[in-house]
């Protein structure tokens, strides 16, 4: 028998092979198909939690306790609908984002058991048709930024500082090591300071498990001025975070596909590994909706690969297992985006890139 | 500048204690306002990177460091290049690393202390994501010779490339800039040395880069500014073609080398290139005589140009830029040029502020950016604020709050994102406004106790996730249950304007706005908290959301419809059993001939009048409006004196007849019966249902009028109206002879008047069927505003109208009425009534009777209606073609193909 790591290092090889060969799927939203569950508070709260003095409805992250069944359905779905990678029920599951509802102690217990339902749903797929699939472990912003003042009158105040976010991402980290996952994501950054310490998470977490990970990062451009909600371009975001020599960069979140191609186009200009891109279904309508039916989504993605301008290809918010489907018929036999050939510079950046001119 | 400069990357070296004594001082005392524009004016004199250094023995380096380049990350314009973050402390370097989100070069690490410490920190280095300069620094000390400066980098590049990954690229090697001309021979070949060594590095290590402190070099020329200029100018003229391709330097100040005065050049030359013995000599000689030159060639970065323009524009381009620098002095300019302190923020002020906000809404500017206008914005008003105070206390008007007003904001239950409304609580502040924050997850309840116990004047909703806006729409009920008037905006990702106009605001009486970023909240809370503007602007947004309530109605109502049966399942279900229907006091058809035409004119509903005359307005406000007002007026008056002579010269015959039958339900129609026994039906109504998409749940029924009147089966002997009135066939009469006469506005005018008489009838006739003539509301007592706003139990709507579009019911109606004998009017062939001064329709009494669309309907109720009227259903579909929500040609075709 070979032992766990040994299993998932063969994994890890596997998902970089595929890389080379072909675009890989990510799934979709899972917010929005939750909502679909119509889940109250009760459901939230389980039989473990009836005490809590906070609302626990809203709090996805914890049906990984309390509803695994609906979790583990949602992952079904999506690799049913032809995911290659899910991404675990783990966005808001720092000590961070949890201490808002109070639940701060288990957060390792919802990144664990969120790795654990997303591994078993994966293997049972596997087992079921051999072909391969992985599980990435999410790693969310949490709700406050590292870069930004809260205060207009103290704009050198700080509601979370880089110590605060790596030690909370570091025991995301283990935990969702500890569960199973064969890569990391650090997804929806859009202050790139939270990413940065939760790569420094990542390193130190990975040295202490004595394991590697790749790690995808994917950021998130929030509106059309191009930049993140810090304030940086798509490109000043890869030079930031290069050095962890990610499996794949990308960008995720805020636009749909038709507002996000010209940050995708940029960010695949300039970087030297696979690109990832999972847009949401659309701008929200008027009612928090997304109306971008699958084919319109699929339509868009199909042309980046196509165009040479993406490698792994998913959905974010209001995308359901239909999206999915059809992202991966529309991508299906493409071949993948070769990783930018740039001449070797230092390149730095503040909310700009700055790369050093050829001597 | 010649080709090799350009690829010189300037480090901007004044943000550093130890080099600049006056950033060391501004540091010291806590001025880190100015601090900040020492680097600003580095950034805006070209440096590419900004060296930032607090290695000095009394400050607190680490703290110092921490809190300056988290103040630069809130300066967009310096934040844009990237950070040498710059200390000989390892442990002042880790605090930078933890506060900069870009790429960062670390200055410096080296070999001083061995090699386990360098390897150490440059693995960490490596973690945070930063470039680094190596020292040529050893366990022996720092290297002078050019070997030894060149031996100690080839250790260091081999240790970092070789044995841990360090990209090459990312190393940046500072051989040491020493000082020359000290006198001491020793020294004279320093900066030969570097060249040496640097030109070293370039070809034995790939990818590698040089930099260097170049103001060392001249220390021994302190207090003679144009003479260090120029040895700095030199230097990098000769470091730059060995390879030195970074150099921290006064950016600003750098002497172009062709433009140094030749003698000057050259025995700096011999001194920097160690040309002759007595270099440093002939230097010194002619020093002096430079000393009190101009420092350099160059110009400072600083452009302003706009400094010339008029104060309005000054004080917009401090806005966008986020410059403060001058705005005190601006604002007081703009300030003498107005009347009162409070104009110079309601003129210029907010017009730079809406300035801010497109550019903001079209992408041109980004949040840092609009948060540092607002920062701006509220020196401004600080600047104002004491004027202001004077003011009020010389006229004795204290009206004028403190502030501009008390906010409540928070993120609503179940939702935690709280980023947008910090941002909008940070500008709003900006603005002078108080904000009062309490959190996010706030539950309804906790909310509006808050804003009342705090006396706010606005609460201010945020949320990001979907479940988020019902949430807001149950904050607005509560508000109006607990009956608040204060205004309610609304923001954050998932919302939007039409959700708040169709969703939300209808549940809430007062003010609700939606707020679509944090550059227009300070625009939308002045204009609501204002009491001088609060009720216009409330009302310009109230119709504005009215307008897309019925757009979005619209909209909604090509969209999914509801099959016949499932709209049937879902009709308004009153409770028979408790409501007993009234026998009307005059049942069968009554007869109302030369009706009194003062009567009505006291009734007449002047709004739709002005209207006619595309004059839009409120009666009577609009006889006061500042455009229209006089048209409206001129009209009005000539509107009276018509009447006058139309009622004392009698010009027509105002008559009207009623009607009441039994009646009863069935299914979609009303059957009407000759008896009370309900044994002879007499008439059929057909009545259309909506068939609009309901949410599962359907709180809300899919109406027909046929739901007010008690289903047969029921057993309840219920009733039915109608009613057909008429201003009388003298209003065309009148109107004829006037177009004979030429006269067309008294024809146009007597026309307009005989429509109001006509639907001022129709409301009396209402009125007295209420009270009188079925009597199932004798106690009514209602003022002609409610009647008007149709305030009373009971409705009357008109085939041809939404709650029952098909016009061929008039068919039945005049039938029932005898209308044409009874009050001379008929119908012509399209069922417009004539004389045209007419209004018809139905009366139902029941208590939940209300006006309703009936909206686009599908083709099974319409084949099903065609049916039940006996009529061809391409008949049917032509009567009814603006409401058919399909296209009856491919519709059919359709079908068949489907068949």
């Amino acid at each position: 028998m070979p032992t766990e790591d040994a299993r998932r290092e063969h994994r890890i090889a596997a998902l970089e092979r595929a890389l080379a060969e072909r675009i890989l799927v990510l799934d979709g939203a899972m917010g929005s198909l939750i909502q679909g569950y119509a889940l109250e508070e009760a459901d939230f709260r389980g039989t473990r939690f009836t005490d809590s003095a906070k609302d626990l409805k809203g709090d996805n992250d914890l049906l990984n306790i309390t509803r695994p069944d609906v979790i583990r359905e949602i992952h079904d779905r999506y690799l049913e609908a032809g995911a290659d990678i899910l991404e675990t029920n783990t966005f808001n599951a720092t000590t961070i984002s949890q201490a808002e509802y109070g639940l701060e102690a288990v957060a390792a217990e919802i990144n664990r058991e969120g790795a654990r339902i997303a591994r078993a749903s994966v293997d049972a797929a596997v087992a079921r048709d051999g072909r391969p699939r992985w599980v990435a472990g999410a790693l969310g912003p949490t709700s406050r930024t590292a870069s930004m003042s809260p205060d207009v009158n103290d704009p050198g105040y700080r509601a979370v500082t880089f110590d605060d976010l790596e030690t909370a991402y570091r025991e995301e980290v283990e935990a969702l090591i500890d569960g199973g996952v064969d890569l990391l994501l650090i997804e929806t950054v859009f202050d790139t300071l939270n990413a940065k310490a939760a790569i420094f998470a990542v390193e130190t977490a990975m040295e202490a498990r004595g394991v590697r990970l790749p790690v995808i990062i994917s950021g998130t451009i929030t509106d059309r001025s191009g930049r993140t909600l810090s304030g940086q371009t798509t490109e000043a975001f890869w030079n930031s975070v290069a050095h962890v020599r990610p499996l794949a960069v990308g960008l995720n979140c805020a636009l749909g596909a038709d507002l996000m191609r010209p940050y995708v186009q940029e960010l695949s200009r300039v970087a030297g590994t696979p690109v990832s891109a999972y847009p949401n279904a659309g701008l929200p309508n008027a009612f928090g909706g997304y109306d971008e039916a699958p084919h319109e989504t699929a339509a868009h993605l199909g042309a980046w690969a196509r165009d040479g301008l993406v490698n792994i290809v998913g959905g974010c918010c209001g995308t359901t297992p239909d999206h999915i489907r059809a992202i991966a018929d529309a991508v299906r036999g493409v071949k993948p985006r070769a990783p930018a050939d740039r001449p070797v510079r230092m390149r730095l950046a503040g909310l700009e890139p700055f790369e050093m001119p050829a001597f | 500048m010649t080709e090799r400069t350009t690829v010189f990357v300037n480090v901007g070296e004044r943000t550093n204690v130890t080099g600049s004594a006056r950033f060391r001082k501004l540091v010291a005392d806590g001025d880190y306002e100015a601090a900040l524009e020492v680097a600003r004016q580095q950034v805006d004199s070209g440096a590419q990177v900004l060296d930032v250094n607090m290695d000095e023995g009394m400050l607190d380096s680490e703290g110092a460091m921490v809190r300056f380049l988290r103040l630069i990350a809130a300066e967009p314009d310096i934040a844009r290049v990237p950070i040498m973050i710059d200390s000989s402390k390892w442990s002042v370097i880790e605090a930078g690393l933890k506060n900069v989100q870009g790429k960062s070069i670390v200055n410096s690490i080296s070999l001083k202390e061995g090699e386990a410490p360098f390897v150490e920190q440059a693995r960490k280095v490596r973690r945070y994501g930063a470039a680094v300069v190596v020292m040529a620094f050893d366990e022996q000390g720092q290297a002078d010779t050019a070997a030894r400066k060149f031996e100690i980098c080839r250790r260091s590049y081999d240790i970092l490339v070789d044995r841990i990954g360090f990209p090459p690229e990312d190393i940046i090697f500072d051989p040491n800039i020493f000082a020359v001309a000290t006198g001491i021979a020793e020294h004279d070949n320093y900066a030969v040395d570097f060249f040496e060594a640097t030109k070293r590095i370039r070809a034995e290590l790939p990818h590698a880069h040089v930099s260097g402190g170049v103001s060392n070099v001249s220390f021994s020329f302190r207090g003679n500014n144009p003479v260090r200029a120029a040895m700095h100018a030199v230097f990098l003229y000769h470091g730059i073609r060995a390879g030195m391709d970074m150099g921290i330097v006064n950016a600003g100040d750098i002497p172009v080398y062709d433009e140094i005065p030749a003698e000057l050049r050259e025995r700096v030359e011999d001194v920097i290139l160690n040309r002759r013995p007595d270099a440093t000599e002939r230097l010194i000689e002619i020093a002096d005589r430079y000393k009190h030159g101009r420092t350099a060639g160059g110009a400072k970065g600083d452009d302003l140009a706009w400094r010339q323009k008029d104060v309005a524009a000054r004080l917009t381009h401090a806005l966008v830029h986020g410059i403060d620098a001058f705005i005190d002095e601006d604002t007081e300019a703009a300030r003498l040029g107005f009347d009162r302190p409070l104009q110079v923020i309601e003129g210029p002020l907010m017009d730079g502020m809406n300035v801010v906000g497109d550019l903001f809404g079209a992408g041109k500017m980004f949040l840092p950016q609009v948060v540092k206008s607002a920062r701006v914005m509220k020196k401004a008003v600080a600047w104002l604020l004491p004027h202001i105070e004077a003011e009020k206390a010389r006229t004795g008007n204290t009206s004028e709050q403190k502030n501009a007003g008390r906010i409540l904001m928070a993120t609503v239950k179940g939702d935690v994102h709280d980023i947008g409304k910090n941002i909008v609580g940070v500008v709003l502040q900006c603005n002078n406004f108080e904000v009062v924050d309490i959190g996010v997850m706030v539950p309804c309840a906790k909310i509006l106790e808050v804003a009342r116990r705090e006396k706010v004047d606005a609460i201010g909703l945020s949320g990001l996730i979907t479940p988020s806006l019902d949430e807001m729409c149950y904050v607005a009920k509560e508000m109006e249950r607990e009956g608040f008037e204060i205004p309610l905006l609304i923001g954050g990702a998932t919302t939007s304007k039409v959700h708040t106009a169709v969703k939300i605001a209808p549940n809430y009486h007062g003010p609700v706005v939606y707020v679509p970023d944090a550059s227009r909240a300070v625009a939308v809370a002045q204009s609501l908290l204002a009491p001088e503007h609060r009720d216009a602007y409330a009302a310009t947004v109230r119709a504005e959301y009215q307008r897309m309530r019925e757009a979005h109605a619209a909209s909604q109502l090509t969209k999914r419809r509801l099959p016949l049966q499932a709209a049937r399942a879902n009709r308004a279900k009153p409770d028979w059993s408790a409501h007993v229907p009234e026998r009307p006091l005059e049942p069968g058809v009554t007869v109302f001939e030369d009706y009194d035409l003062a009567e009505l004119v006291a009734r007449i509903d002047w709004k739709p009048f002005f209207q006619t005359w595309e004059l839009a307005g409120r009666f009577p406000d609009i006889l006061d409006d500042a455009i229209v007002g006089e048209t409206a007026r001129s009209l009005f008056r000539d509107a009276q004196t018509m009447l006058q002579r139309l009622i004392g010269e009698k010009w027509t015959t105002p008559r009207a007849v009623v009607g009441f039958w039994p009646a009863n339900g069935v299914e979609d129609d009303v059957e009407l019966y000759a008896d009370e026994g309900r044994t002879r039906a007499i008439a059929r109504v057909h009545t259309l249902r909506q068939q609009m998409w309901r949410d599962e749940g359907r709180e809300r029924p899919n109406f027909a009028l046929a739901d007010f009147v008690a289903p047969k089966d029921t057993g309840v002997a219920d009733w039915i109206g109608g009613f057909c009135v008429t201003a009388g066939p003298g209003i065309e009469t009148k109107a004829a002879a006037f177009e004979a006469a030429h006269d067309d506005y008294s024809s146009i005018l007597v026309k307009a008047l005989g429509d109001r008489l006509a639907e001022a009838f129709a409301e009396r006739m209402h009125e007295r069927v209420r009270k009188e003539l079925w009597g199932y509301a004798a106690d009514e007592d209602l003022p002609n505003e409610d009647l008007i706003a149709e305030r009373y139990r009971g409705i009357r709507p008109a085939p041809g109208y939404p709650a029952c579009p098909d016009h061929t019911e008039k068919w039945t109606l005049f039938r029932l009425l005898d209308a044409e004998r009874t009050v001379g009017v008929s119908l012509t062939e399209s069922l417009a009534m004539t004389p045209a001064s007419s209004v018809s329709g139905w009366y139902f009494a029941h208590p939940h009777a209300a006006y309703f669309g009936v909206g686009k309907i599908e083709r099974d109720q319409v084949a099903d209606y065609a049916r039940r009227k006996g009529m061809a259903l391409a008949e049917v579909e032509r009567w009814l073609a603006p409401n058919l929500n399909y296209d009856p040609d491919t519709a059919g075709r359709a079908s068949e193909a489907a068949a």
